[in-house]
């Protein structure tokens, strides 16, 4: 059984993508100068809130509204307390994290009647793009996955546009940079930063639609697993260079399809589950290691010229 | 129309018990360069957070183009046409100089950030007053300069009629000093006002038109520059009457417990300290004069070894100690009262005993070195010496166990004194010893620095208060942007040529003081 094939490809932007969209989440906050570590429990509630709507409804897509809606709401907490009412970010995102945890798993026993997971007949997940097959490559790659996937991507590009490209953007950057600065000249600091926390449980929301809908279509207790807590460390470790963020979250992606690979060829369980967290980290160590390399590098030259 | 651009009718404002602004009377002529002067804690800062919306005063008026103003925030100061070059840059160092200037005011098109307008509009605005710089540049990358002026362009890229420059020459070099003289003069022929706070004399003399100079919160004196003289200025500024507490003269000089070599410091590639080399002998009080900022505190720094230097030798008791840990300058005999007292000098939160016993919490009574007990302290010992100190300087305290933060400045700075001197240094060094400290325990504390040196040991007193120096110092150094720039006995300092020398003016007159 050969382990690199097309289908691997799609397997690794499968795993990859909730972090995607978590990562991005961290990574807008970070620039605005929002340390966002409540990215876990969002997503987790995400996930929740997806199967939740998709149940109900009957519709994936209605599921993967309330899951972004709710998720966005449930970030006013972290948003408001913060940016408004300057309480201690983090403290607040172990609150939500902690809570997360402890809702979901009520929540699954009160109104479903089960623990553990949920996974009901007819439970309707995100669908695949069938009409992408046949298309050399890119059919082999996205036709079984749901349209979140190559959403992710197309976000993050625009996200970054809109970064580098609007007076928003700009003033975003310049809110997470220096502030004090940033209010002199008229942007109200404390707006921007809030709703640049509330975007990001927005993107919090997709991603755990994204794992609970379009990766499988159930729900378990605590199904997000630590992938909120990589993407913090991925933003954390890129240092906020934008291009390097999807680079890290396919490392774990690929990590993660590699463990099931191995699964597959009778490598024991828990070696397979722990080596992509294992994995990841190592990349992204290498990868701040590059990453801040090349930067000293590129100024050193300059330094001296002044 | 009148032609003053801004008035200040009566501007007071208290912060707590000390009073900044006292009654401040000033009038902006239009296209003129009103330099307003004075000391260190004169009031010109408060002022020019007043005026430019930072503070509010407690009364008083603003009035702007004939217009009463109440500015609520900087915006509003800068919609009336205000613009401030703060001292401390507020720029953005990862973007480029056209996106710091238009920040917050951006040419768009189609939603998108217009940058060929942007960088057009930095290009003109640069033309039109002759400030060279680069719109792609990265803000990170550029000299002191350089970034002053990228914040001289988003003050006018906003329309700035009047443009208030705090201590603009601190940062700069010469060259750099003398291109922004000349883009002052060119925008003010172009129309637009200009403030220029500073304490250097040879500046005003040279770019200002008018002089405001504020002492202890009041203006102390107004002059049309042209028809003034830096002697008046000085006097203007510093004027106060000399108290001279006497030094009872220079008794027996005996060996050199310091001695600094040409000891350079640099910090963010800035040099702070440049080539300074004095010595300290025991029996002598050797004082530091200069204007905050010159470079006093990172030479402190580099004798304790707080700060690396970056050349040069420093020498404590005949033992070269450059590069040693602060410890091993401690134990060689160094004793240090720290300019901040609340942050370096004192654990605010811990008590007065605890406080007392830092740093001679391993030698007996309070320490055990050896035997049963070892690595303890004893408590009854920290605090029968602590009472002991509080009694013979007179520690004004609710008891030993209160904290430090809570007492006042001028018995804080005792308990810093108290520690600092039991530790029977051959050396002291003495920062600011007496700022913001009450007149009682200036006196007390003078006493005590001129006991410890009848002792037999070395001071090095540094210190921004001339009659500070004059009462307690047998020699005084001055020091100008890093540099020591003249040398005083006490035979031959006097307020007024010790204040010249602090401001640059001896050292940009080319003057000889030392003689």
């Amino acid at each position: 059984m050969s382990i690199f094939e097309w289908s691997f490809v799609a397997a690794v932007l499968t795993s990859a993508t909730p972090i995607l969209f978590a990562a991005l989440a961290g990574a807008l906050c970070a620039q605005a100068g929002v340390f966002n570590i409540a990215l876990e429990g969002q997503m987790l509630w995400g996930a929740f809130a997806a199967v939740a709507g998709s149940y109900y409804t009957g519709n994936a897509w209605a599921g993967v509204l309330v899951a972004v809606l709710s998720t966005a709401i449930y970030s006013v907490i972290l948003a408001v307390g913060a940016a408004r009412w300057k309480a201690d970010p983090i403290i607040i995102a172990i609150g939500t994290n902690l809570l997360s945890l402890g809702l979901t798993g009520f929540l699954l026993r009160v109104l479903f009647d089960t623990s553990g997971s949920f996974a009901p007949q007819g439970l309707n997940g995100i669908g695949t793009m069938p009409f992408l097959n046949g298309i050399p490559v890119i059919g082999d790659v996205f036709a079984g996955q749901s349209v979140l996937v190559p959403l992710a991507f197309v976000l993050i590009v625009a996200a970054g546009l809109w970064l580098r490209l609007t007076p928003g953007g700009l003033r975003l950057r310049g809110v997470g940079e220096h502030p004090d600065a940033a209010a002199t000249l008229g942007i109200g600091v404390a707006r921007y930063q809030a709703w640049v926390t509330i975007l990001g449980g927005g993107l919090c929301g997709l991603a755990g639609a994204q794992l609970s809908l379009g990766n499988v279509t159930l729900f378990t207790e605590n199904m997000t697993a630590g992938r909120g807590w990589i993407a913090v460390a991925a933003v954390i470790l890129v240092a906020n260079k934008a291009f390097w963020l999807p680079v890290a979250c396919l490392g774990f992606g690929a990590a993660e399809a590699l463990g099931f690979r191995l699964q597959g060829i009778g490598a024991p369980q828990q070696l397979t589950d722990a080596a992509p967290y294992a994995i990841t980290l190592v990349v992204l160590v290498i990868m701040r290691v590059v990453v801040t390399r090349r930067r000293t590098h590129a100024l050193t030259p300059k330094e001296t010229l002044v | 129309m009148s032609t003053a651009a801004v008035e200040l009718r009566a501007i007071s404002r208290r912060f707590d018990a000390v009073v900044a602004n006292d009654g401040i009377d000033l009038v902006l002529a239009r296209g003129t360069v009103h330099a307003v002067m004075g000391e260190n804690g004169a009031g010109k800062s408060t002022l020019m957070s007043i005026l430019f919306g930072l503070v509010r005063p407690d009364s008083g008026e603003i009035i702007v183009d004939g217009e009463a103003r109440s500015f609520q925030s900087p915006l509003d100061a800068i919609a009336a046409g205000l613009g401030m070059v703060h001292q401390h840059f507020r720029l953005f160092d990862s973007m480029t100089v056209a996106e710091n200037v238009v920040f917050g005011a951006e040419p768009t098109r189609g939603g998108r950030i217009d940058r060929a307008a942007a960088d057009a509009r930095v290009r003109s605005l640069a033309e039109r007053y002759g400030l060279d710089t680069d719109p792609q540049a990265r803000v990170g990358d550029l000299s002191a300069g350089a970034r002053q002026r990228v914040e001289i362009l988003k003050a006018l890229h906003r329309d700035a009629r009047i443009l208030i420059l705090d201590e603009p020459t601190a940062v700069l070099t010469p060259s750099e000093v003398t291109s922004l003289f000349t883009v002052i003069r060119r925008a003010a022929e172009g129309g637009t006002t200009v403030v220029l706070v500073t304490h250097k004399i040879q500046e005003v003399l040279d770019v200002s038109t008018e002089v405001t100079v504020l002492r202890d919160g009041r203006v102390s004196g107004r002059f049309v520059t042209a028809d003034t003289t830096s002697a008046e200025l000085v006097r203007a500024m510093t004027g106060r009457e000399v108290e001279v507490v006497a030094n009872p003269g220079t008794g027996t000089l005996g060996e050199t417990v310091l001695e600094v070599e040409g000891v350079s410091v640099v910090d963010a590639r800035v040099e702070r300290v440049s080539n300074v080399s004095l010595a300290v002998r025991r029996g002598e009080i050797v004082g530091i004069a200069g204007v905050s900022g010159n470079g006093q505190h990172d030479l402190v720094a580099a004798i304790l070894g707080t700060t690396p230097v970056s050349a040069g030798r420093i020498l404590l008791g005949g033992d070269d100690v450059t590069g040693a840990p602060v410890a091993a300058r401690r134990s060689a005999g160094l004793a240090v009262i720290p300019e901040d007292r609340r942050g370096e000098g004192s654990a605010v939160t811990m008590s007065i005993t605890e406080n007392l016993s830092l740093g001679h919490h391993r030698q007996p009574p309070i320490g055990r070195p050896k035997g049963f007990g070892r690595g303890w302290m004893s408590l009854p010992a920290a605090r029968t010496r602590a009472s002991e100190q509080i009694s013979s300087y007179d520690i004004r305290t609710s008891g030993e166990k209160q904290p430090v933060g809570s007492l006042s400045g001028g018995n804080a700075q005792k308990v810093v004194i108290a520690r600092e001197l039991a530790f029977d240094a051959p050396l002291l060094i003495a920062e600011q010893p007496t700022q913001g400290v009450d007149v009682g325990a200036i006196e007390a504390i003078h006493g005590r620095l001129l006991d410890y040196r009848a002792s037999g040991r070395g001071i090095l007193l540094v210190s921004h208060e001339i009659s500070e120096l004059l009462a307690l110092a047998d020699r005084v150094l001055v020091m100008f942007a890093g540099e020591i720039v003249a040398e005083f006995d006490r035979s031959q300092a006097s307020a007024e040529r010790i204040g010249a020398a602090m401001a640059g003016a001896a050292a940009a007159a080319g003057e000889e003081w030392t003689a």
